[in-house]
């Protein structure tokens, strides 16, 4: 739902524009940083060594997994994976009888948005002033020093997209971060990102604005909105190229506006918050009229009714395990529900929306597992991690950097001590980008945020 | 009414009562959650869906059906400890949820038991996962459309059974197992906005209780002074007075606790602490105080200033410390009350016995409920509940494979099960709703 146009075009532009940035800083030391662009990121990864691990259970998240492999990282980046690996200058870690997965990935968090503590004051997350509020950036909510992304952390997500709720049809930009502290949300940003546009089906608009004598108070009505929506985007986006090729004058800049185009020029990409199946169809007739495309559907409770459509469509499924039966749209949740939108060939996510869950992807991942081999649907462990990695980076535009354990990826690494798919694993290493982030029962690497500071959280208690 | 009727009728009823034909369950291994703990290629044997053997050397009646369940693993029906099965369908905008009362016109008389549906959709979907009793609880009422807004004491919870209920005579095992009490923040806001008001609300809520049963034929004459509590609120009150009724008190902050600790030996009443996020702080104080927590096991984030304090971990301090403990997954252990093997099987990776997590998911909120000489673990004379596991039942993988409730097997179908077969055949060519 956020992503800064500024990197370009298209997710591989980003990446080159990133990646010629990168080189510039370090060619030319510290003194270049500045030229980096309003809002840009400022992540610079925590110091790290090389490391080799040594001896582990690989699920590299491509859908493979290797038996006493090894994964040698270095300068962030995954350098090799395989077996007998020489360490060179790197530190060696024994993960014997250990698991290697790369980092977890949550495709929905209001970290930051919703932080810890819950209070009023807190409340950043829906802008419920309107029913289409494109213009509002997730990111422009993101209290840094919530201290769920340290449990997060020590759940082994790397990475996450913190949306806007889902009280308006539109309810603006998301941030994808990786998961440090930092000063600011800039200081989090994951590079070369694209930004994401948050949309929410149902229930939650109609009720907000219907609640008020607004619309939508119907269905029929949150159509209507997005419709509407897409009209004056298309319309600004028009003329704003008929601009540049002499044209007519530009419109005046409107925020708004200038989001909803950004996903009609391909560039910011549709997560929809979406229950029911029937609605989905209707959302993907809607990305038909107005040519873009539904990166994903989250919260899809009802994706087993239409998980043709959704491979089809090339449209991600996100959905929770097992979640039901708290709203009417709701109701018809199983917990086959993944297993049924991957064997239909649609890109499944288990996703967590909440800051206990984001915790546990794997465990609610474990649950499907089970849930399938009921009904004969084997689901190996190699298949099951792609649901919270590299599909979940699919559909954030990021899988070209992260989300799978190969060769010259970012070194999202997380050391599980045991199969992560038993509920009595724990990640008991964390690396994002090389760095060892977060260490099972080392204090020093177990980061606190400054609210938890002098509370037992910080003397490791939430962990 | 004509009486042959009423007699074919009672018989129907009766007769569909004890369907529990004699069953042996042979070879697997038993986790009885009671004194006789684990035992390897072990039978358990259920007559009028009673237990008359758990054991090695156990009598096998000559009409009972014997299963084989070697290499599978048999342990106690799961007892939620709290929650609103059978109170709610879906949990917004979608019709009545029976758990909330609002207003002050009843408060301890208000008793959930009236309103539970054992044919809710929720009771299939958790019984099929091994979920055989549950604590059912009113909750603490947010404010309504009207200014309505809750009460400190929101009323009495009751203990059911989630037996089929053609087949069961009775579903509601009983009523008045605890009075709900919601204290700290969330108490705070229906105490006046302070906690103090909370707790003047239940000191004086007891104190008329007190004084009621004290001097009743005056109240009744009209002698006494006026209460602010109705005589059914009081006379709700009475078994909690006399130590015969727990409290179930809804509160995280440990000076809150603190306080429900020295409340209980002003009274001589009994307590459960719910929710308890800083509980672990006072293990040695609440072991003294012999007052049991049921705790939500991976709430590890301060979500108010409640709970600053709150831990991975904690279940395991508490039994540490003797503190009878149950489990819960919070918010959801209602329509997910299926995932307390999940706060199992975590509360174990935080460091707790696993028997001690089984026996906190069955017979300790047994215990806690007052239900424990009928249900919660696997021993001679209890009610034959308990489920047939294929493995390791906390493992995220495990799902059970039969679950008896009264010596019946459950049919392991629920509306998730249909809704699944429904859509398992991606390829089929025949429209949904013709596939049954």
């Amino acid at each position: 739902m956020k992503r800064t146009r500024v990197w370009g075009k298209s997710v591989k532009s980003r990446m080159v524009s990133w990646l010629l940035l990168a080189t510039f800083i370090s060619a030319c030391g510290e003194e270049a940083v500045e030229t980096t662009p309003a809002y840009a990121s400022r992540y610079a990864a925590l110091p790290g060594t090389a490391t080799l691990l040594k001896g582990a259970t690989v699920l590299t998240g491509t859908g493979e997994r290797l038996d006493d492999a090894d994964v040698l990282m270095a300068d962030g980046r995954i350098i090799a994976i395989g077996s007998n690996l020489e360490a060179g200058e790197a530190n060696v870690i024994d993960a014997s009888e250990r698991w290697i997965t790369p980092g977890i990935i949550d495709v929905h968090s209001h970290l930051g948005v919703y932080p810890s503590p819950g209070t009023e004051s807190h409340s950043d997350g829906n802008e419920a002033t309107a029913p289409v509020t494109a213009e509002v950036w997730a990111e422009h909510s993101v209290w840094p020093h919530d201290p769920g992304f340290a449990t997060a952390l020590a759940g082994g997500i790397t990475s996450m997209q913190i949306l806007p709720g889902s009280a308006n049809l539109v309810g603006g930009r998301s941030v994808t971060v990786k998961n440090v502290y930092g000063r600011s949300v800039m200081d989090m940003k994951f590079p070369g990102a694209p930004y994401g546009m948050k949309m929410a089906c149902g229930e939650n608009p109609k009720r907000v604005y219907g609640g008020r004598g607004q619309t939508p108070s119907t269905r029929m009505g949150n159509v209507a909105g997005y419709r509407s929506a897409w009209i004056e985007a298309a319309d600004y986006r028009d003329q704003l190229a008929a601009a540049k090729d002499g044209a007519g004058e530009a419109p005046t800049r409107d925020l708004r506006l200038e989001t909803l185009a950004g996903v009609l020029d391909g560039e910011i990409l549709v997560h929809n918050h979406c229950y029911r199946g029937d609605e989905m169809a209707v959302m993907l007739e809607i990305a038909k009229e107005f040519d873009y495309k539904v990166t994903a559907f989250h919260h899809a409770v009802e994706a087993y009714k239409v998980a043709d459509l959704l491979a089809e469509a090339d449209t991600c499924a996100a959905m929770w395990a097992d979640w039901w039966g708290f709203k009417m749209e709701a109701f018809d949740g199983i917990r086959e529900n993944a297993a049924l939108v991957d064997k239909a060939g649609a890109c499944a996510i288990i996703h967590s929306d909440d800051d206990i869950g984001i915790q546990r992807l794997n465990q609610e991942t474990a649950k499907v597992i089970g849930a399938a081999a009921r009904v004969g649907i084997n689901i190996a462990p190699e298949t099951a991690i792609r649901w919270i990695t590299s599909n979940a980076a699919k559909s954030l535009g990021i899988e070209a950097m992260t989300g799978t354990l190969e060769v010259d990826k970012m070194a999202d690494v997380v050391v599980w001590n045991g199969n992560p798919f038993s509920v009595y694993s724990k990640a008991e290493r964390v690396y994002i980008d090389g760095a060892l982030a977060f260490e099972l029962g080392n204090d020093t690497l177990n980061p606190v945020s400054d609210f938890t500071l002098g509370t037992t959280a910080s003397a490791g208690g939430a962990r | 009414m004509n009486r042959l009727i009423l007699v074919a009728l009672l018989l129907t009823v009766s007769g569909g009562s004890a369907v529990a034909q004699s069953v042996a369950i042979v070879g697997a291994k038993i986790h009885t959650a009671g004194p006789n703990g684990t035992i390897e290629n072990a039978t358990i044997v259920s007559v009028n869906g009673k237990i008359t053997g758990v054991g090695n050397n156990v009598r096998i009646p000559t009409d009972a059906r014997i299963i084989d369940a070697s290499g599978k693993i048999i342990t106690p029906g799961l007892f939620s400890p709290l929650g609103r099965l059978g109170l709610v369908e879906v949990s917004s905008s979608a019709g009545p949820v029976d758990s909330m009362q609002r207003g002050t016109q009843f408060t301890a008389s208000f008793d959930v038991a009236d309103a539970y549906n054992p044919r809710s959709t929720l009771v299939a979907i958790n019984r099929i996962e091994g979920v055989t009793r549950a604590a059912i609880l009113p909750s603490a009422g947010s404010v309504d459309d009207f200014g309505n807004h809750g009460h400190v004491i929101s009323g009495l919870g009751a203990i059911v059974n989630l037996g089929d209920a053609e087949a069961m005579s009775d579903t509601v095992d009983r009523r008045h197992a605890a009075l709900v009490v919601t204290l700290g923040e969330a108490g705070s806001e229906m105490g006046g906005g302070t906690r103090t008001g909370a707790w003047l609300a239940l000191r004086n809520a007891l104190d008329e209780a007190v004084d009621y049963r004290d001097n009743k034929r005056d109240f009744e004459r009209g002698l006494r002074r006026e209460y602010v509590y109705s005589a059914v609120d009081l006379d709700a009150l009475q078994d909690v007075i006399a130590g015969r009724v727990p409290l179930l008190v809804n509160v995280h902050r440990a000076s809150d606790i603190e306080i429900l600790i020295q409340l209980t030996r002003a009274y001589r009443i009994s307590a459960i602490v719910a929710g308890g996020a800083e509980a672990w702080m006072l293990a040695d104080e609440l072991a003294d105080a012999k007052i049991s927590v049921i705790l939500t096991v991976t709430d590890n984030l301060p979500g108010n200033f409640d709970r600053l304090n709150t831990r991975r971990g904690a279940a395991n301090i508490l039994a540490q410390a003797g503190v009878r403990i149950a489990l819960t997954d919070g918010q959801s252990q209602t329509h997910n009350a299926r995932n307390i093997t999940q706060s199992a099987g975590n509360a174990v990776a935080d460091g707790l016995d696993w028997e001690a997590a089984l026996r906190a998911i069955t017979i300790a909120p047994a215990e806690m409920f007052g239900v424990a000489k009928d249900v919660g673990s696997l021993e001679t004379g209890k009610a034959a509940d308990f489920v047939i596991w294929p493995a390791d039942p906390f493992e995220l993988t495990t799902y059970a494979e039969a679950v008896y409730i009264n010596g019946v097997a459950v049919p392991m179908q629920s509306r998730q099960t249909l809704l699944r077969d429904r859509y398992l055949d991606t390829e089929s060519t025949t429209p949904p709703a013709y596939r049954r």
